[in-house]
């Protein structure tokens, strides 16, 4: 039953920072400089002195701060995140029609990264002084160095001039209306390029780490068991040590989810990306405040998800730690 | 600097005095046998030279429409790296671009590294109630993701460089709080620590000039490493548009031509590439130092 009081405990702290972006959000508003009626006035093209009035009273900035706090508290509880002066509809709507196509990008990309950097960086670590080994290091330093809206510009230009076999704009060819099998072929293919020019970056560092891991853990005394009880070299590699050197990329996977939120708003910004990064944009050029604060909220609870399930996956990969022993 | 590492032994009448590498002196050592520490270290004087010597050489206004718009390179001798969509020279704009990315860079870098290590320190040393206030703080932190967050107090605040680099710092200094925390947690526990203690030594004295110096090495490569990232936020920042918008930088420069990069890729990849380089320069000295610091690592 220890697992369940864990995972309840998750839960709590979770809730707790959930609330706490929500204030920080709230408070993010109100330090914004000048008043927020006026600015609300102002995208309305001017208001008189009583038009103003109605407009403090209509979202409560007539009232004490802790009040207005309890209200926005309550209203964003039941899903109310206020209305976008910009584009004049509810803010949760508005992402949540975008918060696919930015999850999507997210997770074809860490899943990409994932995969192909460990598969890279295992390769490296069987022969750590080779050329491979070096080529991985030099393109790690590479990946990380290039900016991710640079590369993305560049594979903008290669695929639009040099080899026109995807799509550089967008996330589905408005020719090809409706669903079925086809639109998600489309969507793939519009997915390719944005997907790696974000996963590249994460592909150099896993492929490092995982080296590094792997490198670690081949040097263990259980290592030497397994190679000296004649178990084959793909068996040692593949099962033995792969499995312990996994977990340092699991729980770095897991962290890595804001920045490969923040590395999505560049990249849907290249590709025009119908995500959450390009409304983001949007609204900030817009300065529509309840937009991109929404957008920072919603953006804040992808990422407590994420670390909340890499806590629950790394507890369930380590027998160790599955006692809550650890921190 | 790591003060067990001083005892001289004691040297025997007659005998040649025995010869002890201070730690810097080693690392430096180290970091010179360094190819690739050596090669990042020449790039960044270089692009440092370039940034502050070069608009002297070049005294090209980069915001000036010197000739058409979008000409490629090597159409003029006067416009080496062409001109952008308003004509203005893309190698005046480079040359000029690298002060406020290298000044917001640095700045924001020495920021985070500042509210990181008093936020870790005091987390590490004191523990307990202080520890777990600053650690839920740090997790808050991290739970946002840094650019959208920057963006966001950007957006709030006017675009000047101040501006991008204290939200570049406010942003990114949970991880060197973290790698704080821990060296101070270990460290905490040492001989020389309840010998600083024991001699009456307060806690203000003991986590500044006690410890802190001694855990220096693992944050003096993180900090390097900050600053590529730093500058990589700040061209981030710029590419989207939230920057000064009359100030010069490489980010400034691709994202203004963000529409035009079929018609001309030299004005977006040229910047880029300045930047590439810079950060990547910065990379290869951090990872040199990282080596020469920490030479239990170095096998890997």
């Amino acid at each position: 039953m220890k697992i369940a009081a864990i995972i309840a405990q998750r839960l709590f702290y979770a809730a707790i920072l959930i609330l706490a972006v929500l204030v920080l959000n709230f408070l993010l508003l109100h330090l914004a400089p000048g008043d927020p009626a006026e600015v609300i006035a102002g995208e309305m093209g001017g208001a008189t002195q009583e038009m103003m009035a109605e407009i403090r009273a209509a979202y409560g900035l007539d009232q004490p701060l802790h009040v207005q706090l309890g209200i926005y508290l309550g209203r964003a509880l039941q899903g109310d995140l206020g209305q976008s002066f910009f584009y004049n509809a509810p803010v949760v709507g508005l992402i949540l029609g975008r918060l696919g196509a930015t999850i999507l990008l997210v997770v074809t990309s860490l899943t990409f990264a994932v995969v192909i950097g460990t598969l890279l960086g295992v390769l490296a670590a069987r022969k750590p002084t080779g050329l491979f080994s070096n080529v991985i290091t030099v393109l790690s330093l590479v990946g990380y160095s290039a900016p991710v809206f640079w590369t993305g510009i560049i594979l903008v230009i290669v695929f639009a001039w040099v080899f026109p076999i995807f799509p550089i704009s967008g996330m589905s060819d408005i020719r090809l209306a409706g669903g079925g099998i086809e639109h998600v072929l489309d969507v793939a293919h519009h997915l390719v390029l944005p997907a790696f020019t974000l996963g590249v970056i994460y592909l150099a560092q896993y492929s490092r780490l995982s080296r590094a891991s792997m490198l670690e853990v081949l040097g263990a005394d259980y290592i030497r068991t397994a190679r000296a009880k004649g178990l084959s070299e793909s068996v040692v590699v593949g099962k033995h040590a792969l499995r312990n050197a996994i977990l340092p990329i699991v729980t770095i996977a897991g962290l890595q989810f804001g920045g490969l939120i923040s590395g999505a708003v560049l990249v849907e910004t290249v590709f025009s990306w119908p995500g959450l990064g390009t409304l983001a944009l949007d609204a900030i050029l817009g300065r529509d405040y309840p937009t991109i604060l929404g957008i920072l909220f919603f953006s804040a609870v992808i990422v407590i998800v994420a670390n909340l399930l890499t806590d629950l996956c790394y507890r369930l990969v380590d027998p160790r730690i599955r006692s809550g022993g650890h921190k | 600097m790591t003060g067990t590492e001083q005892v001289a032994a004691p040297e025997e009448p007659g005998a040649a005095p025995l010869k002890v590498e201070s730690p810097i002196r080693e690392a430096w050592r180290m970091f010179l046998r360094n190819g690739s520490a050596i090669a990042g270290l020449v790039l960044l004087i270089g692009v440092i030279l370039v940034t502050f010597i070069g608009p002297q050489v070049y005294p090209v206004d980069p915001f000036e429409i010197v000739w058409a718009p979008l000409t490629p390179p090597g159409v003029d001798a006067s416009i080496p790296f062409g001109t952008d969509y308003l004509g203005r020279d893309v190698l005046a704009g480079i040359i000029h671009g690298g002060r406020a990315t290298l000044a917001v860079g640095a700045s924001a870098a020495i920021l985070t590294v500042l509210i990181g290590i008093v936020v870790g320190a005091l987390a590490g040393f004191y523990g307990g109630f202080v520890d777990e206030i600053l650690m839920r703080l740090t997790e808050f932190f991290q739970v946002l993701p840094p650019l959208l967050f920057a963006m966001v107090l950007v957006a709030l605040f006017t675009p000047t460089l101040t501006t991008v680099a204290v939200a570049i710092g406010v942003v990114s200094w949970t991880q060197t709080a973290r790698l704080t925390r821990a060296e101070f947690l270990k460290l905490k526990q040492l001989e020389y620590v309840t010998a600083a203690r024991a001699i009456g030594s307060r806690n203000g004295r003991i986590i500044w000039r006690v410890i802190l110096p001694n855990a220096l090495p693992p944050l003096i490569v993180s900090a390097t490493l900050i600053i590529g990232v730093a500058i990589l936020f700040e061209a981030g920042l710029s590419f989207l548009g939230l920057s000064d918008p009359n100030v010069m930088s490489w980010g400034l420069m691709i994202g203004s031509s963000r529409s035009y990069i079929i018609d001309s890729w030299w004005a977006v990849t040229l910047p880029g590439a300045a930047i590439f380089i810079t950060v990547l320069s910065v990379s290869l000295i951090g990872d040199g130092l990282n080596d020469a610091l920490n030479p239990k690592l170095r096998e890997r």
